[in-house]
């Protein structure tokens, strides 16, 4: 168990002389909380395989350092790391029972028999394993088979933390919910920091209490799932989390104003000190734009559809070129395809070269 | 529904029919009659019924002595080149390298002695092995070492060992290497989280993995070995005396050299079946694991 840092952490395939914007992982700096769980959320390519492959030590990072409590494990091998993993795929040792599959790392490791006993028979029963432990693993399914992996990851209680690869892209989705909760419930009762890789952002956001999300290498935002709803750091994250995504739309911003086509939208905060030059948008979640009747005031847009997602309905509109999304009202109908946006102004964000800007109150 | 009558297809059969009677069912029946007889040139035999038969599994007769013996002598050759070709070319595939130009470069080098003509390899090595002119012989006797395959049993033997390992060690490194190459890497990243040691991976992973392909290996090598007969015969002609005498070259001698048909057949009838049984038997064992692996997938 411990507190993992990143320190200028980098990696890039291709060597330390590629030039940065190849890197595979961008460098960064952070800190992982012992005992927490975290996701690692973002597409696919965006490198965040990558980051975990190099804390688990199965990559040598071209640049920067991990410490462990403080102590650099850099240079160390997989092997002397106290660090488990499990993959995208289950991994299953064909000749060996259930319980000898879950006793391996800790005879590896050369811990005493009644210690092992102890630990298999622990986690056999916190993962329902238990009357699988003494049969052959191969003929079991795919889930007992990836809940194996899990209980070969967690069967150490020295691991400074446990990774997932997206642990669970083989499992049924029925079966998914049943895991996900299963691993939750590990985590709390464990005391384990967990972090857990996914694409996926309900998977992330429902077992996770800080998800970092990567986006081209790069850590763009870490923080509570309110975090990442209520505040993108990135306008990646605003539309990467979120169904729909978050609406990015160009504007001129000034003051406590911003101006989309003329229009004027009022702003809660003051924007005085935005960089020259830079690419300025406003960002505001379907949840806080309204469609209604159009009025004087109101910045016009044309519907395109209404999708109805039974306890919400949300409209696709459209201003000049920009595609939005926007919350329609109980009973909203419009005659003429036309609708006004109504803004909730403190939920409005400003990005400048989609970095967000912090206006002053 | 009626069935069309329709006799045509026969004419797609029998083409087959005829083609298999006269390379297998003829021969092999005639070898069956001469195996029931006697014959002292000119073209006359005599009944002999199982007389043959009784003769080659009864020690104290020429013919079951000799049978026996260099049926023994078989035996023993094929464990040796088993015990040694097998963990060899295990060891080999796994000291190839995975990925780069150097893996072609393996390969071709271990394929070459697997494209060389039988003969030839015992052309090679009986000429390697000559203590006048033979580098390994010439040099083996140079250093001290009273070396020569002509005149001494078990430097016969060691010369047909080595060289039956030199030509057939790649078949096994190169089956091995195919399932090696099989394994998925995942496998190898978690056996590394799990912190297994070298020898722990390949016991949990890499030994599980190939055993499909080491059964096939061990089949065709054991198949192969016991109807070597071409290499020896080039080296040391089964000698010196009888000492590398194999079931083939004994059955040749007997056959050719003595022109005793009845003998020859009936010895070969046996010889055959020995062979289909262990056939059989490997084939059987092979196909259970088979579906056994499809029973645990289509659990899966």
């Amino acid at each position: 168990m411990a507190r993992i840092d990143l320190v200028d952490l980098a990696h890039s395939y291709g060597g330390n002389d590629a030039p940065q914007e190849t890197f595979a992982l961008k460098p960064v700096t952070m800190t992982w909380r012992q005992g927490g769980a975290y996701a690692l959320l973002g597409p696919s390519g965006c490198g965040k395989t990558t980051l975990l492959n190099v804390i688990s030590g199965i990559i040598t990072p071209s640049r920067g350092k991990i410490l462990f409590d403080g102590a650099d494990i850099t240079p160390l091998s997989t092997q002397k790391r106290n660090i488990a993993q499990v993959f995208q795929f289950p991994v299953i040792y064909d000749t060996m029972t259930v319980g000898q599959n879950l006793a391996f790392p800790l005879k590896n490791r050369g811990v005493p028999k009644t210690e092992i006993d102890k630990r298999v028979a622990e986690i056999g029963r916190l993962l329902d394993l238990e009357p699988y432990l003494n049969r052959k693993a191969t003929r079991l399914t795919a889930d007992a088979k990836q809940k194996i992996s899990l209980g070969r990851g967690l069967v150490r209680s020295d691991v400074a933390a446990v990774l997932f690869d997206e642990p669970l892209t083989v499992i049924d989705p029925e079966l998914k919910w049943q895991l996900r909760s299963k691993l939750k419930a590990l985590h709390r009762e464990l005391d384990l920091t967990m972090i857990y890789v996914t694409h996926d952002q309900t998977e992330a956001l429902t077992f996770a209490d800080t998800v970092v999300v990567m986006h081209d290498g790069r850590v763009v935002q870490s923080g509570t799932p309110a975090e990442l709803f209520d505040k993108p750091a990135h306008t990646f994250v605003g539309y990467f989390i979120g169904s729909p995504g978050m609406n990015i739309l160009p504007a001129e911003v000034r003051g406590r104003e911003a101006r989309i086509d003329g229009h004027v939208i009022a702003l809660n905060r003051a924007y005085d000190k935005l960089p020259a030059g830079a690419k300025i948008e406003i960002g505001v979640r379907p949840e806080f734009v309204e469609v209604v009747a159009p009025a004087p005031g109101l910045l016009t847009a044309k519907i395109e559809r209404i999708d109805d997602l039974g306890r919400i309905r949300f409209a696709r509109v459209r201003v000049g070129d920009a595609k939005l999304a926007a919350r329609a009202p109980n009973g909203f109908t419009s005659s003429d395809g036309t609708a006004g946006l109504k803004f909730d102004p403190s939920h409005i964000h400003v990005y400048a070269d989609s970095l967000l800007v912090e206006g002053a109150a | 529904m009626d069935k069309t009558v329709n006799q045509k297809a026969w004419f797609l059969v029998l083409p087959v029919f005829l083609v298999v009677a006269f390379s297998a069912v003829l021969p092999l029946m005639t070898v069956v009659n001469y195996s029931m007889q006697d014959t002292f040139g000119n073209n006359q035999f005599f009944w002999n019924g199982v007389g043959w038969f009784k003769e080659l599994l009864d020690p104290s007769t020429d013919l079951g002595g000799r049978f026996l013996a260099s049926l023994g002598r078989n035996l023993f050759f094929s464990l040796v080149i088993l015990a040694i070709e097998v963990p060899l070319g295990i060891v080999v595939a796994l000291s190839m390298p995975r990925q780069g130009w150097t893996v072609a470069a393996c390969l071709v080098i271990l394929a070459l002695p697997l494209l060389i003509p039988w003969n030839v390899v015992g052309t090679i090595w009986q000429i390697f092995g000559r203590p006048d002119i033979g580098l390994l012989g010439y040099v083996l006797n140079h250093i001290g070492l009273d070396y020569n395959y002509v005149s001494n049993d078990i430097d016969a033997w060691v010369t047909v060992i080595v060289m039956d390992v030199w030509h057939w060690t790649s078949l096994v490194a190169l089956l091995c290497y195919a399932g090696l190459k099989s394994i998925p890497e995942a496998y190898y990243q978690a056996a590394q989280i799990d912190g297994a040691s070298r020898w722990a991976v390949f016991k949990a992973i890499q030994l599980p993995k190939m055993n499909r392909v080491l059964l096939i290996a061990v089949l065709l090598r054991f198949m192969d070995s016991f109807m070597i007969y071409t290499e020896p015969f080039v080296v040391t002609g089964g000698g010196p005396g009888n000492s590398t005498t194999f079931v083939s070259i004994e059955l040749v001698k007997i056959a050719l050299g003595q022109f005793d048909l009845g003998k020859a057949a009936a010895l070969s009838l046996v010889y055959n079946l020995i062979i289909l049984i262990v056939c059989w038997i490997f084939y059987t064992v092979m196909t259970n694991a088979g579906t056994e692996r499809k029973h645990q997938e289509g659990a899966a």
